[in-house]
């Protein structure tokens, strides 16, 4: 198992299947009297957020609570950021008060990264969305999400299923690791977009691109729907909101050309009426809340699983004998 | 499921292996036990069976099946994974877990748990505190196939297959139809 989780694409697909896998029985700790598992007790996450998150933030604090693990919550606004403290010495800081996890969301692609290879931090560094580069946990979840209603009994993979997804690709990070994990496990991508959301180089992504959303829906099993991310548009991407939602917008006309058993996914926060109308989100083929419940479980698994186990996998050997006896 | 971990390396360094127990043998004590169990609990009503994976939860089923035939009806078998408890985790890297399925609600039930192998006694403790966390059984007993001695902590069986005294070199391989394809309890390694 990797020590990080910096990009989607760092798991092959013992990893991937192995982290979903140990989601579908963390999932059932939510459902228990007492929600707490004493697994990471004395260990210390700290949450690293210089961007606004709701969802994810709380999802993580929610997952690492629910090990036993000491949360500790930092967010840019109202620290020492403000006052213009680099990444490096916020992260030396971290580290002098023993973190054992550092989860970093970043405004710069490529800052988990970086925070990791200089060894800032010893702790395991989790990327919580950098930029406009990646968002592993979030592709996980979403890959758990499907498992769990189109390939329940498969192999562990999503071998042969069409997700397609749509909107903003240029300035998402949610689908860049999508893209990664959905190859690793197995399923086909179709991009959906207009040509000027498209980025550069989309052509060596191992997917299908189109304009055209009504031509895909029909073969899909899930269709993801992006969000318009208003705060990065700074130049004109398409002539008007109107015209976007028109072409691009999931609505129940198109919903009811997807085949019965297709499911809607959207990573939130959603603008209702623009890339998916309200009907649609509140549908019962809408999944948009259960993905909020599964990021719970998928990231308690990712927090266990890089920190739960020896850090020093060397002791391994000495510790056989000690676990042959348990 | 310790005791297959232990298999696997003692097969590979072709350790002679003892065959103390065959399919009949193993069969005879799961009835025993299964009656035993009854006997003590008089009823099987407030009676909730956990295994402990992964051959635990094969022989609480099979004592479980054993029950519904004695008893004239259906008496479920849970599984009751313990890896998050353990007190070794640290020193390993992280494992995968296994599958967690409690039948019932334990609250107030006599909670009989199963496993192949009593060694240490840390398996059983962490399904103890593992247990802790589902809610407040009226009791909890200990059910397991073998007891081959060296306890770590102050825990003992109330139903016992076989008491098998072993040395610490030994190894003691419990196979499974349901996994391994036959039935066979056997001590490995030592001087045999």
């Amino acid at each position: 198992m990797i020590k990080n989780l910096l990009s989607a694409g760092d798991l092959d697909r013992t990893d991937a299947i192995r982290i979903l896998d140990t989601a579908e029985e963390l999932l059932g700790v939510a459902s228990r009297p007492i929600k707490k598992l004493p697994t990471l007790r004395g260990r210390t996450v700290v949450n690293l957020f210089f961007e606004d998150s709701t969802r994810t933030r709380i999802s993580f604090e929610a997952a690492a609570k629910r090990l036993s693990a000491d949360v500790i919550n930092f967010s840019a606004k109202g620290s020492s950021v403000s006052k213009g403290e680099s990444l490096k010495d916020t992260a030396l800081t971290l580290q002098a008060m023993g973190a054992d996890a550092v989860i970093i969301r970043h405004h710069s692609s490529g800052a988990p990264h970086r925070l990791a290879q200089a060894k800032w931090t010893n702790g395991a560094v989790i990327n919580a969305g950098d930029g406009t580069h990646e968002h592993p946990t979030q592709a996980l979840l979403d890959a758990f999400t499907m498992r769990r209603h189109l390939a329940k009994d498969g192999d562990g993979s999503l071998t042969g299923k069409n997700v397609t997804i749509v909107g903003d690709v240029l300035h998402s990070r949610v689908v860049r690791s999508n893209v990664l994990l959905l190859e690793t496990l197995g399923a086909n991508v179709t991009i959906v977009a207009p040509p000027t959301l498209l980025p550069v180089g989309i052509d060596h992504w191992p997917v299908e691109t189109s304009y055209d959303l009504d031509s895909s829906l029909e073969k899909a099993d899930v269709v993801m729907m992006l969000r318009v991310q208003a705060e990065r548009m700074n130049a004109s991407y398409f002539p008007s909101a109107r015209e976007y939602s028109r072409r691009y917008g999931l609505d129940t006309a198109r919903l009811n050309r997807l085949p019965d058993h297709a499911i809607v996914m959207h990573p939130g926060p959603m603008n209702r009426g623009m890339e998916i109308t309200a009907d649609v989100a509140d549908h019962v083929r809408s999944v948009i809340v259960e993905q909020v419940t599964n990021g719970v479980a998928v990231r308690m698994a990712v927090l266990y699983l890089l920190l739960g186990g020896a850090a020093d996998e060397t002791t391994t050997d000495e510790a056989t004998t000690d676990k042959d006896r348990a | 499921m310790v005791a297959s971990d232990d298999a696997a390396r003692a097969d590979s360094s072709h350790a002679p292996a003892r065959t103390v127990l065959d399919d009949q043998d193993i069969s005879r004590a799961l009835t025993r036990i299964t009656h035993e169990i009854l006997e003590r609990n008089r009823d099987s009503a407030g009676l909730v069976l956990l295994g402990i994976p992964t051959r635990g939860v094969h022989l609480a089923r099979r004592i479980a099946r054993r029950m519904s035939d004695v008893e004239g009806r259906d008496i479920p078998a849970g599984a009751l994974d313990i890896t998050m408890y353990r007190d070794d985790l640290r020193l390993k890297p992280a494992r995968a877990l296994e599958h967690t399925e409690i039948p019932d609600d334990i609250d107030g039930k006599v909670v009989v748990l199963i496993d192949d192998v009593l060694f240490s006694g840390r398996t059983i403790r962490a399904a103890l505190d593992a247990l802790n966390e589902l809610g407040r059984p009226k009791a909890v007993q200990l059910a397991v196939l073998i007891d081959r001695g060296h306890r770590e902590l102050p825990i003992r069986a109330d139903f016992v297959g076989k008491n098998l005294p072993t040395s610490l070199v030994e190894r003691v391989k419990v196979s499974l139809d349901e996994i391994d394809d036959l039935d066979a309890v056997a001590i490995m390694g030592g001087q045999a």
